[in-house]
């Protein structure tokens, strides 16, 4: 695993956009990202922003859904095409459809405001991780309970075969694949269906026979966890 | 800032709500003739709007040279014309890009029935209101009714002058507001002589042609019909709207046509009657055709009530304009899928119809597949025409018989002298002329009395021999016998004649009574208006007390209206009203329920409903007659208070509407400004706890400062939401007090010093000023909100906080040097939750609501506009003379 403290270790220092019209969040976004070693560079706007990111390539970005000259989603697309940051978005709390928007536009994940320094810097950490293993190979993941062979499509919990039907493999499979990250019911749907009509509703009942399967206690998940409005994450149980 | 997180309407709604806002709402002033006041009208509310702080431009205004009209224009902004045609004989047309570019929120458009000059982008100007109307600019026009196309060739007539310029009358029905400028006959005339409306010379020849009051009378009764025609068809889309229709048997569907005879009342039921078996819907119409306007009052009377009374038993009431009746009848009869014609058929000679044609024959021959019942008039209607004798004899009283009898003394005192020169059986001629004018002027009875009178006197004065009662000539025994013959028939045939004058007078009476009421029933804009109206007019037409009743519920009763401050309504009343209400059935004195009582209640009733009860008490139970005439009057109230009533619960739910959207920008404005500063609050507290030793000394102190800004931020808007909500609690009085207007600025400067240090913040008192009576806490608030609005709406630049004499008293001032305020936005930005268009200011959007919530409790006046000298904003608070100490 390659995180932000090794690549700083081999020299690379990470650079660090945040977009928001407050200044009161930039301010101590700036003071969390400098103390785990971030350039950082600000904005107050979507033209600001794009002075910027038009400069210089940055490897982690973090948009203001809300701001003055329009939504901060707006910003994805040119970002991801100067060479693709992470991409986190700060949101209101009750704000799913732009949420959703902003994730299907191809944002790692978001945090809701107001938010704790600890939370967001966990959701960096997982979307910057994300990024090196869409890079590497597909890994082995295995917390002693459940383990999941990408590569070899091979799934066991406590050593025995679950017996997943094709379906809850391919939720699992592209859910391990993204650990940390939220996937969108959309993204989950395109992704894991392949062909055949499906809706939300039928998107939860495999996600309820999968926990049923994988989790330790299904009613009280810790594995895959649900983001009510959005969609659903893999978290890891390694100790 | 378009972060906050609305409540979503459904896109349905939204889609609704899209539509009717981008489109800008049509005003009409709608008069009878020209020089009825239609523009005056306009650019008085023209002038009151701004006052509230609208922006309102003129785009075209024709003041016909009348100087009241022009004084109006004074103040208000009016685009110059647009030059068209070759120089020298330019006509100029209203500037229709100038317009739609300046984009006020209400444009003023004279005339509406305009046409064009060539080279204009439309060729008439209603299309160029159209256009206005699709950017989404109000407009109020004005329009006389023979401008209406469906009317021009019914006013032709009337007038006998063709108007060429005419709008469609879509036009018309599309508008969202007519305002029915009402002007009597006598009063128009009367401008008309004073020079008022046309030169002299033009009023001269206007006064023998257009202006006749006959004319005035018949176009001013087709104004009020379109007008409350189009409000009738509001109030009914409405209902449509709210999916009240009844669900119709298919199919089937009855068309009755009404004229103003009589008889079409009986053919009205019976329509009624075969639409109740068919379970069909049916249609009741009149063709108004050039002979409508000869029609008597009488007649037109009848003919409107005819109608009322198919509305009331659940018709689709229409009257449509044309002179070939079964034409236009079969067009309207196809066009409304009509499955079955109804007609009356009038009494008419076989010869009669020969020359004249019929009607009736012209339906049938024409009607194709649609059957068409005729309804002959019934023969005993026609008896009941026949004059009434009983009518004729008034009470006998002594005066009356003294009276016929000085008749005969003075026949006799004329016959004297002239026995010199007459024969004695051309005197009776005399006599004759006696009993004529006795039976005329006293009726039947005393034409009877001077004839019997006048035969004595006749025999003892002039038949031989002389002063005796014998008769020696056998001659002048047949003329006593013809005289006494004569005497009988001019008797009866006078006193009919009396009577017919005295009941086409009552009649004309209450027909002027119902026009009167109608007129003001048609400008009631709510349930008690109707109401006070109707009391009103009872009370004067029959000299009662009279008490008006709504409905509320089923079963309750709301005094809506009544004749005096105190009446006197038992309880047991209130319950005979009740059941009036119920059951739709007259109660109390003179009616078959409880005919003891002292109140006499008949119900207003409309097609649907019971709409409420009208009460009458007098010493003497009313009349057959004053009681029909009551129920009319009560007819036309019914229909009036339902149509207040959906006017009300249209309103009313106008009002939620608003309530609602109030609510939801407030709760948007609460997650957004309270939880933008929490969220500062907590990033910057976890960042510390976080990284606590991490962080560089400058960095920690930015976090803090972070923290307490944000706090500072919170609270203030929590004493902003608080300020609101104890001004819409009415919680808050002003103490006035006298304050030294130096004083007050001194403490408003030194608080907003503290808000941003780097900025410059100017005192500009004038010398001397007067004291000014107002509450310290609030002033100070009012204007503190002020400066910090100015604060966050200037990035940088002088801030000038003033007092000076203005019109008298004082105003308060605070200047600044920002951008300004978006034109049309003067009077928005007090309202709560707007913010500007810009959104990069960020504040509650409550401060200036809060401002005009203080200073209008201390009877000032706040007002927001532009420097005239440079580009910022000048906010006023101004004390007026009144507020001095």
């Amino acid at each position: 695993m390659s995180d932000p403290a090794e690549k700083r270790s081999s020299g690379q220092r990470l650079r660090a956009l945040i977009v928001d019209d407050e200044a009161a969040i930039r301010r101590f976004l700036r003071s969390a990202l400098i103390a785990e070693a971030f350039d950082v560079d600000e904005a107050g706007d979507i033209a600001g922003a794009l002075r910027l990111a038009a400069a210089s390539r940055f490897d982690l970005a973090v948009l203001d859904l809300g701001l003055p000259d329009g939504n901060g989603a707006d910003l994805i697309g040119p970002m991801r095409a100067a060479g693709g940051p992470a991409v986190i978005v700060l949101s209101a709390l009750d704000d799913e459809p732009r949420k959703v928007a902003a994730l299907d536009a191809g944002a790692d994940d978001f945090v809701s405001k107001p938010f704790g320094v600890a939370e967001f810097m966990a959701r960096v950490r997982a979307a910057l991780r994300h990024r090196v293993q869409m890079q590497g190979s597909p890994p082995v993941y295995d917390d002693g309970h459940l383990s999941v062979d990408l590569a070899r499509r091979q799934v066991r919990v406590g050593g025995v075969d679950p017996r997943l039907t094709p379906r809850e493999y391919g939720l699992l499979h592209e859910l391990v694949l993204h650990e940390g990250k939220v996937l969108t019911h959309r993204h989950l749907l395109t992704k894991a269906w392949e062909g055949g009509e499906a809706d939300v509703q039928a998107l939860r009942v495999h996600i309820r026979h999968l926990r049923q399967k994988i989790e330790v206690r299904p009613d009280q998940p810790s594995r895959v966890l649900t983001e009510p409005g959005v969609g659903y994450r893999f978290v890891s149980d390694r100790a | 800032m378009p972060e906050s997180a609305e409540r979503r309407p459904s896109p349905d709604a939204l889609l609704q709500q899209a539509k009717a806002e981008s489109r800008g709402k049509l005003k009409i002033y709608l008069g009878a003739a020209p020089g009825v006041g239609k523009t005056f009208e306009m650019l008085s509310d023209a002038r009151k709007k701004r006052l509230e702080g609208v922006e309102i431009v003129a785009g075209v205004i024709e003041t016909h040279g009348r100087s009241e009209t022009a004084a109006l224009l004074e103040g208000l902004e009016v685009l110059p014309k647009r030059p068209l045609g070759e120089p020298g004989r330019a006509v100029g047309e209203m500037d229709l890009d100038a317009l739609l570019a300046r984009k006020p929120e209400i444009a003023l458009v004279d005339e509406l029935a305009h046409t064009n000059a060539e080279g204009s982008r439309h060729p008439k100007r209603w299309m160029d209101v159209d256009e206005l109307l699709a950017a989404g600019i109000d407009v109020w026009s004005t329009l006389n009714v023979q401008h209406i196309e469906s009317l021009n060739d019914v006013v032709a007539r009337i007038t006998r002058v063709r108007v060429r310029e005419t709008i469609p009358d879509a036009v018309l029905e599309r508008a969202d507001e007519i305002e029915l400028i009402d002007l009597t006959p006598d009063e128009l005339i009367e401008r008309l002589r004073q020079g008022k409306v046309y030169a002299p010379d033009q009023a001269q020849r206007a006064l023998r042609h257009y202006f006749a009051p006959g004319n005035l009378s018949a176009l001013r009764e087709l104004a009020m019909r379109r007008a409350a025609d189009t409000i009738d068809e509001q109030v009914r889309g409405h209902r449509k709207a709210q999916g009240e229709d009844a669900p119709w048997a298919a199919g089937e569907r009855l068309l009755v046509c009404i004229d103003e005879r009589e008889a079409s009342a009986e053919v009205v039921r019976h329509a009624k009657r075969q639409a109740d078996r068919s379970k069909a819907p049916w249609l009741a119409v009149h063709v108004e055709t050039s002979r409508s306007a000869r029609l008597t009052e009488i007649e037109r009377m009848r003919l409107s009530e005819t109608l009322r009374l198919a509305e009331r038993l659940g018709a689709e009431t229409a009257t449509l304009p044309g002179d070939a009746v079964a034409e236009t009848l079969l067009a309207y009869a196809r066009d409304q899928n009509v499955t079955q014609i109804i007609v009356g058929k009038a009494k008419r000679s076989i010869v009669f119809e020969a020359v004249f044609g019929s009607v009736v024959r012209q339906l049938i021959d024409r009607s194709g597949s649609v059957p068409v019942e005729v309804i002959p008039e019934s023969s005993e209607r026609s008896a009941k025409t026949l004059f009434p004798l009983s009518a004729a004899w008034p009470a006998l009283t002594s005066r009356g018989v003294a009276e016929a009898l000085a008749m005969t003394v003075i026949a006799t005192l004329v016959a004297w002298p002239l026995d010199v020169w007459l024969g004695v059986s051309n005197l009776t001629l005399v006599y004759l002329a006696s009993v004529l004018v006795s039976a005329l002027t006293r009726g039947l009875w005393a034409g009877l009395i001077t004839g019997m009178a006048s035969a004595l006197a006749f025999n003892w004065f002039y038949t031989q021999p002389r002063y005796t009662f014998t008769v020696a000539d056998p001659d002048n025994v047949l003329a006593i016998l013809a005289f006494s013959g004569a005497a009988l028939i001019v008797s009866i045939l006078a006193g009919r004649a009396r009577q017919q004058t005295l009941a086409a007078r009552t009649e004309a009476k209450t027909s002027r009574e119902l026009f009167g009421l109608s007129r003001q029933l048609t400008s009631a804009k709510s349930e008690d208006e109707a109401a006070e109206s109707l009391a009103r007019y009872v009370a004067r037409a029959f000299d009662v007390e009279c008490v008006v009743l709504a409905r509320v519920g089923f079963s309750e009763l709301r005094l809506a209206g009544a004749s005096a401050e105190r009446l006197d309504l038992t309880d047991a009343d209130m319950a005979a009203a009740r059941w009036t209400a119920e059951k739709g059935e007259p109660t109390g004195r003179g009616a078959d329920t409880l005919p003891g009582a002292r109140w006499l209640f008949l119900p207003l009733r409309t097609s649907r409903l019971v709409a409420g009860v009208v009460g009458v008490a007098r010493t003497s139970p009313l009349t057959r007659g004053e009681r029909r005439r009551l129920a009319a009057m009560g007819d036309q109230t019914a229909t009036a208070l339902e149509r207040a009533h959906v006017a009300q619960a249209l309103e009313q739910s106008r009002i939620e509407t608003e309530a609602e959207r109030l609510r939801g920008t407030m709760l948007a404005s609460l997650s957004h400004d309270l939880r933008t500063p929490i969220a500062g609050v907590l990033g910057a507290a976890s960042s510390l706890r976080a990284y606590g030793d991490r962080h560089d000394p400058s960095t920690r102190d930015g976090l803090l400062a972070s923290i307490e800004d944000e706090a500072t931020r919170m609270q203030r808007y929590v004493e902003k939401l608080l300020d609101m909500t104890r001004l819409d609690a009415g919680s808050i009085q002003a103490h006035l007090e006298p304050l030294d207007p130096p004083d007050v600025l001194a403490a408003v400067v030194s608080r907003a010093r503290k808000l941003d240090e780097g900025r410059t913040i100017r005192l500009d008192v004038e010398r001397d000023l007067p004291m000014v009576r107002a509450d310290a806490a609030l002033l100070d608030q009012a204007l503190f909100n002020l400066v910090e609005n100015a604060l966050a709406h200037t990035a940088n630049g002088e801030i000038v906080i003033g007092a000076a004499r203005s019109r008298g008293g004082v105003a308060f001032t605070v200047v600044d040097e920002g951008r300004g305020i978006a034109p049309g936005d003067e009077a928005r930005i007090f309202e709560r939750f707007a913010r500007a268009a810009s959104a990069d200011v960020r504040g509650t959007g409550l401060g200036l609501a809060i401002v005009k919530g203080f200073v209008s409790l201390m009877g000032a006046h706040v007002s927001a506009r532009n420097r005239s000298d440079r580009t910022g904003a000048v906010f006023e608070i101004a004390f007026s003379a009144e507020s001095l100490a």
